[in-house]
């Protein structure tokens, strides 16, 4: 029928034709999207559920972890038949049984500054849902090289962060060095062992990840950009602290400094 | 009046009428008019209705036999 969608695509996304701000134009342009999502951990798994089931049509996913019974307490795309499954593989076989309109891709490697073009290149959008600083520092300044735009999140303990970078529009979007200008000394950050974490704060952030993500494919809405939303489990609040462009950033200022991959020491991180 | 395409959507139920008309008239002409058949009773108020809230213009909901109706849209947007 129209839009070449079949009688089951028409069922199972009517809950979006019938929005305004949607219909067959926007849910094609889901169909047509391709996301790719940094991590298949406690972000990632919400956000790729969520996006599969919306129909984004193209999701790659990069992690090179297997599924361990530690992961269960919050990364829902597995499960405890998947203990010792890489977690692409995992989180591929999920997603398919949900939504067979998704090609996934799946990168069962390391982010490194050798293949990090190479992965991030072929998508429209980017989602960091990564553990620790290397990889972030490695995604944002691929982004900001390819003009991608970029959803950030990341959850400690009983707080999540989330923030979109427009890498499509760099001289108004701030990016993630104006946040974060280089990653903090080993010491300052709680160690491995340290980072507890509430499973359902990565429910919550890598929800709203993948809320961001529609609304950047759909062209509507108000994206998070130049705005950190701080949200605090334990008393139920979202906070808005608005930030600019720094103009001495070295990736983005005035004379910035960093004009290619920088491939930081991996050490104990946070593990968010 | 000049229908521009119709729709036969008989032996369907709320919400699929109203989304496959939305699915068609997404894809019409501005000031063109679609037809639509429905047999299912809900489904003539409710199709109607969303079209309006949708900003559509809804020229006529007519009773063509028993257990059959049409509604004719107008696309204004």
């Amino acid at each position: 029928m129209s839009f070449g969608f079949t009688e089951e695509q028409i069922k199972r996304y009517s809950r979006h034709i019938i929005l305004p701000e949607v219909g067959g134009v926007g849910q094609q342009k889901l169909l047509n999207a391709k996301v790719l999502v940094i991590g298949a951990g406690g972000l990632g798994s919400p956000s790729i559920y969520y996006l599969a089931a919306a129909g984004v049509g193209t999701i790659g996913i990069v992690d090179f972890d297997v599924v361990d019974f530690s992961n269960l307490q919050r990364q829902i795309l597995h499960n405890t038949s998947r203990v010792g499954v890489p977690k692409v593989e995992s989180a591929k076989m999920t997603v398919e049984a949900l939504n067979p309109d998704v090609k996934v891709i799946a990168y069962n490697e390391k982010i490194t500054k050798e293949n990090v073009m190479d992965i991030v290149k072929d998508f429209d959008i980017v989602l960091d849902g990564s553990d620790n600083f290397p990889t972030r520092f490695l995604v944002n300044d691929a982004c900001y090289m390819l003009g991608k735009p970029l959803v950030s999140a990341a959850i400690l303990r009983f707080e999540g962060q989330l923030t979109v970078f427009d890498y499509r529009n760099k001289e108004s979007s701030p990016c993630y060095r104006c946040l974060i200008p280089e990653p903090p000394p080993p010491g300052l950050v709680p160690s491995c062992q340290e980072a507890g974490l509430l499973g359902v704060v990565g429910g919550i952030m890598g929800t709203l990840q993948a809320n961001e993500a529609l609304k950047l494919i759909l062209g509507i809405g108000e994206p998070l950009i130049g705005k950190l939303l701080v949200f605090d489990a334990l008393k139920t609040e979202f906070r808005t602290v608005k930030f600019r462009k720094n103009p001495k950033c070295e990736l983005c200022g005035e004379n910035p400094t960093i004009k290619e991959l920088i491939e930081y020491d991996q050490a104990c991180e946070v593990r968010f | 009046m000049q229908v521009d395409r119709e729709l036969d959507l008989k032996g369907e139920v709320c919400p699929f009428t109203f989304v496959k008309s939305k699915l068609i008239i997404e894809q019409m002409e501005k000031g063109q008019i679609l037809k639509v058949i429905l047999d299912y009773k809900p489904s003539v108020e409710n199709v109607p209705k969303s079209m309006e809230m949708e900003g559509q213009e809804v020229l006529a909901v007519n009773q063509i036999a028993d257990n059959l109706w049409e509604v004719l849209v107008r696309k204004v947007k």
